[in-house]
């Protein structure tokens, strides 16, 4: 069986390690987004039209919020995945460890 | 509790050691890890100690340790670290050990020549294989019977030679792989080109024995012919250092050479595969017990290195310690004494006997794991004087609430605290795992300062409301746009929205601005333009007000310090004008501050004055500036009595006190003058009290104890109280160099310049660190600010993106931005905040009140021998 380990212990707890914090940070960043927080307008990508046309006013830059929470989401859910093969990483690491001993 | 705030009390104290006894007491004490021995013999040299032989025979013993550790280190055996404290082996036990170590070592050595002897023949007798196998194909090709042909008709003219072929000789060796080259050069040369040289490389690498090396080598076969030139090559193959082997010249003899070296390779292989075991065997043995080995070793090496720096008695009974050790571990160290004199079987106890002395002890602070890293930051700027207030306490607070003032934001304080909870939480798995890493070690030792410094940070955090950079809106805004619009107020319409890019809410219409927000800075700040404006002025007032109280609090420290060590003209004439001074300038300006605060609200903070202009015109008595509004009635009075009171602190700090100081010694002398008087007119009565005295103290010695070669020596083991009577005759003999520092002489003028340079350093430093503490402000700023451009630099990027497709981007800037903030923000600004605060305590802090000029009590404990940590 080829084995299914590419990174050593070092880089797997590296990746646990920002994977949480990517999990939690973009989660949250997610949730302010989908809330239209109005800390976060500097990072939302409108631009002069979208105000100018918009037919019922905050439509356009709410769904420009929540496109934005999506896009969190979405990186989070990256993250979530990044730390599960960084978890199976550790364990394979863990094994390997055990039998060279 | 009254240990955290000032160094243990220390006293010198006396051991008699029975001679017979002292091993075992010294080694008890070492295990305790509670007194300081001094050197009685300071001018013996190291040689002529008593035992000097012991501590040889020791390094022997840990010299041929260490041979067997590097030979265990060679074979990659693994030592096993089961953290057992092996006691003391008595000193009989000694020759068992030295035994056992010299076998070893013999053993080994023996092993290792016959090793390097077997596989220096191993390695020739390779040699031999490869060279009769390649030899073999170079006769083989000259005797293709094509190459032949070929050869004959290129020589057809020559008749002359066909019929007798040439006698052409050979040698054949091997030399390594880097040496051919030079090597044909040279034969070419020498030989002008009349020999034949063919090589071929050995594939697999052969060992050196000597180095252990893997070396390349090639195999060589040199053809020529006669005398001359044999000779030639074979001084250039030596030169070389090639090793040359016999090869027979007929096929047949090859060939059955060739099998007996075979056959001999095969045994040696054996033998060497059989000493190899062996060794293993006996390193895996030794690996065992090595560590217990060492440690019984070394500790065998201290107690007799300390037994060295004991007197001994002129009658041989016993050995002399003297030793400083805290009161209040006086108790166990007579129970050590005790356990120790029961392991040796002797039945004379040992004694520990209190002396008065003028020496300055030193300085012990007990310490636990969490407050040891705080103790550390203050020891670095200097050991404090014996018994002086130990700011460590203090600082546990104080240093990582100013980290946190310049490192405000929950995002990284959150970080940092997380970083320093694994440490502390797998504390005991870490320790045991003893790293090498340097640095990591360095963050290990100061995981409690870094989780402290983290949950203040997050605290901080909390107050500036910064969380990378963003606010939290936790309790809702206290400020709306919406009154603006309303005909009474801003009188805004969309009109004026399109119009302007900024725009100002004025807090002066009602319902703008609905009270402040419960917890720290509003949100709002958050998105304003003018945030800056408004957070340096908050930044830069809190920092004075928090520096002006820290130093007032280190100078009403000083306070401590001078009652303890019963100087009352210290608080009369140096603490009461330092703290009016600075009370009476800079309290009031922090005064002036709140002040402000209050007392200014929406309507009527246009009219608000300037302090620093204010401040500065108190000190010129400027009070005819119109730009500048006087904050108060009656204020000019008030601030001029002020000043004035300042001003006359400065002459009691500067030359009353040396006045005093110079009174007083003009009347002591006069008063050991009469004195001397008196005595001589009673010189002639006897004096009575003395006697008293001394027939009380002989009584004592004689109820329980006896003369013994002019020591007492207790007899019995409930004699400990009788031990620690008192001053002892026998230890005068050692204290006369120190007393002679009882009474320094006087002289005026050095007093006078030491007032006034510490005067006029007080006066200056109250500005000059008052200002220090606005780096509170400035890197609270920075550190703020470095954050945002973070933030707008590449969170932005992932963030700001439209498409559907951004979460990629958005993964792997989040990446980016991971690895800068910690790099950037929590390591960099960190280490930077952490340098500032570390300045803010020694300088700004300490200077008030703290000396720092004692030593440090350095115990006699294994613990820290086996660490390494004390270097004899």
């Amino acid at each position: 069986m080829p084995s299914l380990l590419f990174c050593g212990p070092k880089m797997a707890a590296c990746g646990i390690v920002i994977s949480i914090w990517g999990v939690i940070m973009l989660g949250m960043l997610g949730i302010f987004f989908s809330a239209k927080s109005a800390v976060l307008i500097e990072d939302v990508p409108f631009t002069e039209e979208d105000i100018r046309n918009d037919k019922f006013p905050p439509q356009a830059i709410y769904s420009l919020y929540n496109q934005v929470g999506i896009n969190c989401f979405i990186a989070a859910a990256v993250y979530v995945a990044v730390g599960a093969v960084s978890l199976c990483q550790v364990r394979l690491n863990k094994r390997q460890e055990y039998m060279v001993t | 509790m009254g240990e955290l705030f000032r160094s243990e009390e220390m006293t010198l104290a006396q051991l008699f050691l029975q001679s017979e006894a002292a091993y075992c007491c010294v080694s008890e004490l070492g295990e305790l890890g509670m007194v300081q021995f001094r050197d009685l013999n300071p001018d013996v040299n190291v040689f002529q100690r008593k035992f000097v032989n012991e501590v040889r025979r020791c390094e022997e013993m840990d010299r041929k340790l260490r041979f067997v550790e590097k030979e265990i280190k060679k074979a990659s055996i693994s030592q096993v670290d089961t953290g057992e404290n092996p006691e003391v082996p008595f000193p009989r036990d000694m020759i068992d050990l030295e035994a056992t170590f010299e076998k070893l070592e013999n053993e080994l050595k023996e092993i290792n020549t016959n090793q390097e002897a077997l596989k220096k023949n191993f390695l020739e007798l390779t040699e031999l294989k490869h060279i009769l196998r390649r030899t073999q194909q170079f006769f083989d090709e000259m005797e293709d019977p094509n190459l032949l042909e070929e050869s004959s008709s290129l020589m057809e003219g020559n008749e002359v030679g066909r019929g007798a072929p040439l006698r052409l000789g050979f040698v054949a060796g091997v030399i390594s792989r880097e040496r051919i080259p030079t090597f044909e050069r040279m034969l070419w040369r020498v030989c002008r080109g009349n020999v034949f040289l063919r090589q071929a490389d050995i594939e697999d690498p052969l060992e050196d024995p000597a180095t252990g090396d893997q070396v390349h080598k090639s195999v060589f076969i040199i053809f020529f012919q006669g005398d001359q030139l044999k000779n030639r090559v074979k001084k250039i193959c030596e030169g070389f250092r090639a090793s040359l082997y016999p090869c027979p010249e007929t096929p047949m003899e090859r060939k059955e050479m060739l099998a007996g070296v075979n056959t001999r390779i095969d045994d040696l292989q054996m033998v060497l595969n059989q000493t190899e075991d062996h060794r293993q065997r006996v390193l895996q043995a030794a690996s065992k017990t090595m560590r217990v080995w060492f440690i019984k070793v070394r500790k065998m090496k201290a107690i007799y290195h300390t037994l060295n720096l004991c007197n001994i008695d002129v009658t041989q009974k016993c050995l002399i310690a003297e030793v400083w050790c805290p009161v209040s571990d006086l108790d166990s160290i007579q129970f050590a004494l005790r356990r120790g004199t029961e392991r040796s079987g002797s039945t004379v106890p040992s004694i520990l006997n209190r002396m008065l002395t003028k020496q300055t002890p030193p300085t012990f602070n007990k310490t636990n794991k969490f407050t040891s890293g705080f103790q550390n930051i203050v020891d670095a700027y200097g050991i404090g004087n014996y018994r002086e207030i130990n700011p460590a306490p203090y600082t546990i607070i104080t240093f990582p609430f100013l980290f946190a003032v310049m490192f405000g934001d929950m995002g990284h304080g959150l970080l940092m605290t997380s970083l320093a909870l694994y440490l502390v939480i797998r504390e005991s798995r870490l320790l045991s795992q003893k790293s090498d890493n340097e640095i990591f070690n360095m963050v290990f030792a100061g995981r409690y300062i870094i989780l402290l410094m983290g949950l203040f940070s997050i605290y901080t955090g909390l107050i500036y409301n910064d969380c990378f950079s963003k606010s939290l809106n936790m309790f809702g805004s206290g400020w709306s746009v919406r009154p603006m619009f309303i005909n009474k107020g801003g009188n805004w319409t969309f009109g004026t929205l399109g119009e302007n890019a900024l725009l100002q809410l004025d807090p002066a219409v009602p319902g703008v601005f609905n009270g402040p927000y419960p917890l720290g800075i509003d949100p709002i700040w958050n998105i304003a333009t003018n945030k800056l404006t408004f957070l340096n002025s908050f930044k830069m007032k809190m920092s004075i007000i928090l520096g002006v109280t820290h130093m007032l609090f280190g100078v009403s420290l000083s306070l401590f310090n001078h009652l303890y060590f019963k100087k009352p003209l210290n608080i009369f004439l140096g603490f009461i004008p330092e703290i009016v001074f600075m009370s009476s300038l800079f309290g009031y300006l922090v005064l002036l501050v709140f002040y402000k605060w209050t007392a200014y609200d929406v309507f009527s903070s246009k009219d608000a004055p300037s302090l620093l202009i204010h401040f500065i015109n108190m000190c010129l008595f400027n009070y005819n500036d119109p730009t500048n509004k006087p904050l108060y009635r009656g204020q000019m009075g008030i601030q001029i009595l002020l000043v004035l009171i300042a001003l006359a602190c400065v002459p009691c700090m500067l030359i009353a006190k040396t006045l005093v100081l110079r009174r007083q010694h003009l009347w002591k002398a006069k008063l050991a003058l009469k004195r001397a008087e008196a005595a001589a007119e009673s010189l002639a009565q006897p004096p009575l009290e003395q006697t008293g005295a001394s027939s009380s103290v002989s009584g004592l010695t004689q109820q329980g104890t006896q003369k013994f070669g002019g020591v007492r020596v207790g007899n019995g083991p409930t004699e400990d109280e009788a031990g620690i009577v008192d001053h002892d005759q026998l230890s005068q003999h050692s204290e006369d160099g120190d007393e002679h520092a009882e009474e320094e002489p006087f002289d005026f003028g050095d007093v006078a310049v030491h007032q006034a340079i510490h005067t006029i350093e007080y006066c200056l430093g109250c500005i000059s660190n008052t200002a220090s503490y606005l780096r509170l402000w400035a890197l609270s700023l920075a550190h703020a600010q470095l954050s945002e451009v973070l933030w707008t630099m590449v969170m932005h990027l992932g963030l700001a993106s439209s498409s559907g497709g951004g979460f990629f981007a958005l993964t792997i800037i989040f990446a980016a931005f991971a690895v800068l903030t910690v790099c950037i923000l929590l390591i960099m600004e960190g280490l930077s905040a952490f340098l500032h605060a570390l300045r803010l305590h020694w300088v700004e802090f300490q200077n008030k009140f703290y000396c720092g000029q004692g030593f440090k009590f350095v115990p006699f404990s294994f613990e820290s021998i086996l660490e390494g940590r004390f270097d004899e």
